[in-house]
């Protein structure tokens, strides 16, 4: 079993095609792409007086999987709760004493509208996320975890739940999709345990097999890999491209590099709250500028590399900090 | 040992009387908001006086029984509508504060002198005001009936038929909640009590559920509000801020989140109570405890098993043992 991140294997017809959808997209903060499938514009978010988040305009593009990159405090999972209306943006239109209606925060999702609109609600509409910190349900069985995230569920309107009939047939159809599912992540011999006796990796497996169950049209992934072992992060990233593969638009927020590089189509950079730099994954990446401001100079660097420890290694990371800290003095 | 019988056999009579069942009752409807929900719901005894009040006031004014049964339980949706929405959109803990003022409002309101030509104010209705429509309903008749050791009135003011219709009620409540809680909908409140952001992020309306809960459980409450007032009489105080502790007593010693926890937990409430006085008043002389010292022992009693149980065994006498396994915070 490889788990060596650093070796690419020959990319898939549709991760070619979805490489080939944004090369011909110039490299630019809040550039349009040919196909979006979520714009936002204007999204403002204020703590008192700290902008965590201004972003005046991104697109996403359909069927890729983009990226949101960025160092700690940079407002990436902010900026994912506001697209996902766990949030409200400052700049939200209100009846009274909000913005102008050019400046005020607008975003369509799927050529509609979500402006403004609650979590619930955009989840319906096909935009499903994950949480970073992930949100088993740990005292209902995974089985049960899987069921709660399929829709049209006639039982779950008060009325209709009494009454078994009404219910038992929609009720067997997602039973066998979960099962699917759960196979497909490996959880199916857990499919009885309480979701609270699952593994923290288990758990960010569980959760996105729950989201998957509304079959959306875009998944919202908030740092999948936080906390899970390589050899299963090798396995969610295996995931992650099958979902672009069958038509999955995919949005996930990352600090591991390595992943964001191998995995990604296109790649948004935030810092401050902005977004800095976006553009294809190879590209961004080799852009010095974003790598040294956002990542750190050294973030190649392997810490626990004893090469490290020779005499010569140590003059030269000597010398380059010398000369950092001389630029910095005359900046 | 003649006497120890007695004992045990009063017992008996308070595990099956009108207000254990109807205890159970207003801990079916707290089951559902805490339980099965997760709603910090400290004002149950409020929506039983709502409900209490509403049906008498109503059956005074000449509304005939199942009218004002219908009153009664609308008062308290509408109750629960008032408390839910400004609460059920923020964290728990504020339904919490809510629901134990608005409860004690409704009691004062109740109390109040200004309102005694329509609650009676602190003597409140008698229960002859009230109960004539109800056991006119009664099939059993007239005379006295005796089972085993029990001899009741059969349709009395607190006789076999009132004990009858509580318990026949609290048995369609536990079918109904058992269906409902098996039921996707049952689903999605256990769900919410576990993560509501989780429940949010999957496309459910978190909020609307919650209300749903809410209601629900507080009609239920009122229900229970209305057996307790039947054998009795409505008055403000005797559903104050203590009820709702002995209905979370009850729901917690039986076990939340089960179906027959909050019946089982009531029985053994009153049980444990008489059970401490019986045998206090036979065993203890009385230069040790008299009988109304030994009455606050059994409430001091009642107190440490609470907190044994909440320690020990805090899924209840019924909860399961799957669902203790780990904590969640």
């Amino acid at each position: 079993m490889s788990t060596d991140l650093g070796v690419t294997p020959a990319p898939t017809k549709a991760a070619a095609a979805a490489t080939a959808s944004v090369a011909a997209v110039s490299p630019l903060p809040g550039v349009p792409k040919p196909d979006p499938i979520l714009v936002v514009d204007n999204i403002v978010r204020q703590f008192g007086g700290m902008t965590a988040v201004n972003v005046p305009h991104l697109e996403v593009q359909r069927g890729i999987i983009t990226a949101l990159i960025g160092p700690n405090g940079a407002g990436k999972t902010t900026f994912f709760n506001l697209i996902t209306g766990f949030d409200k943006p400052s700049s939200a239109p209100r009846l009274i004493g909000g913005p102008k209606s050019d400046h005020a925060a607008r975003s369509m999702f799927n050529g509609r509208s979500v402006n403004n609109m609650g979590a619930a609600k955009v989840a319906q509409r096909g935009m499903v996320r994950t949480f970073q910190l992930t949100k088993a349900l740990s005292r209902l069985t995974v089985l049960e975890n899987m069921l709660l995230g399929a829709k049209d569920q006639p039982g779950e309107n008060l009325f209709a739940a009494v009454i078994k009939p009404l219910w038992a047939a929609r009720e067997r159809e997602i039973t066998l999709q979960a099962e699917d599912l759960l196979q497909r992540f490996k959880l199916l011999e857990k499919k009885n345990d309480m979701a609270g006796s699952l593994s923290g990796g288990q758990k960010k497996l569980l959760e996105m097999a729950r989201a998957l169950m509304s079959e959306p049209t875009m998944i919202m992934l908030d740092e999948p890999m936080a906390g899970v072992n390589p050899a299963l992060t090798q396995s969610l990233l295996g995931h992650i491209k099958s979902l672009r593969d069958e038509g999955m638009t995919v949005l996930f927020v990352e600090h591991d590099m390595h992943m964001v590089r191998h995995i990604s189509d296109w790649v948004v950079v935030m810092a401050e709250g902005k977004v800095v730099a976006e553009g294809p994954s190879a590209t961004v990446m080799d852009d010095q500028a974003v790598i040294d401001a956002y990542l750190g100079a050294h973030h190649d660097t392997d810490l626990g590399d004893d090469s490290l420890l020779t005499d010569e290694v140590a003059e030269e990371l000597a010398k380059e900090v010398e000369l950092e800290n001389r630029t910095e003095g005359d900046a | 040992m003649n006497e120890f019988l007695t004992t045990l056999t009063a017992i008996a009579a308070s595990a099956f009387s009108p207000s254990t069942a109807a205890l159970a009752i207003a801990a079916i409807g707290l089951n559902i908001h805490f339980g099965y929900t997760g709603l910090l719901n400290m004002g149950q005894a409020g929506f039983m006086l709502v409900g209490a009040y509403a049906f008498a006031i109503s059956i005074v004014a000449g509304i005939p029984l199942f009218p004002a049964v219908l009153i009664a339980l609308v008062a308290a949706a509408v109750f629960a509508l008032v408390l839910g929405v400004p609460t059920l959109k923020l964290r728990g803990d504020y339904l919490a504060i809510v629901t134990i003022s608005a409860a004690e409002i409704v009691r004062m309101i109740g109390r109040s002198s200004l309102l005694t030509d329509i609650t009676g104010g602190s003597n409140g209705l008698t229960g002859q005001s009230y109960r004539g429509p109800f056991t006119d309903l009664s099939f059993l008749g007239d005379g006295q009936t005796t089972l085993g050791p029990f001899t009741y009135d059969n349709t009395g003011s607190n006789g076999w038929w009132v004990r009858l219709v509580a318990w026949s009620i609290v048995g369609i409540l536990c079918l109904f909640v058992f269906l409902l809680m098996r039921s996707p909908w049952g689903r999605v409140l256990r769900g919410i009590r576990e993560d509501e952001d989780a429940i949010r992020s999957l496309g459910k309306n978190v909020y609307a559920y919650k209300m749903q809960a809410l209601i629900l459980g507080g009609t239920i409450g009122a229900l229970g509000g209305i057996i307790y007032v039947l054998p009795a009489s409505v008055q403000a105080d005797s559903m104050g801020r203590s009820m709702t502790f002995f209905v979370w007593t009850a729901l917690l010693l039986g076990g939340a989140a089960t179906v027959f926890g909050p019946v089982l937990g009531s029985i053994i409430f009153f049980a444990l109570r008489l059970f401490v006085q019986g045998i206090a008043g036979q065993f203890v002389p009385d230069s040790i405890m008299n009988g109304q010292q030994a009455e606050q022992f059994s409430w001091i009693l009642i107190g440490v098993v609470l907190m044994l149980v909440v320690i020990f065994r805090p899924q209840g006498v019924l909860g399961n043992k799957k669902e203790l396994s780990f904590n969640v915070n």
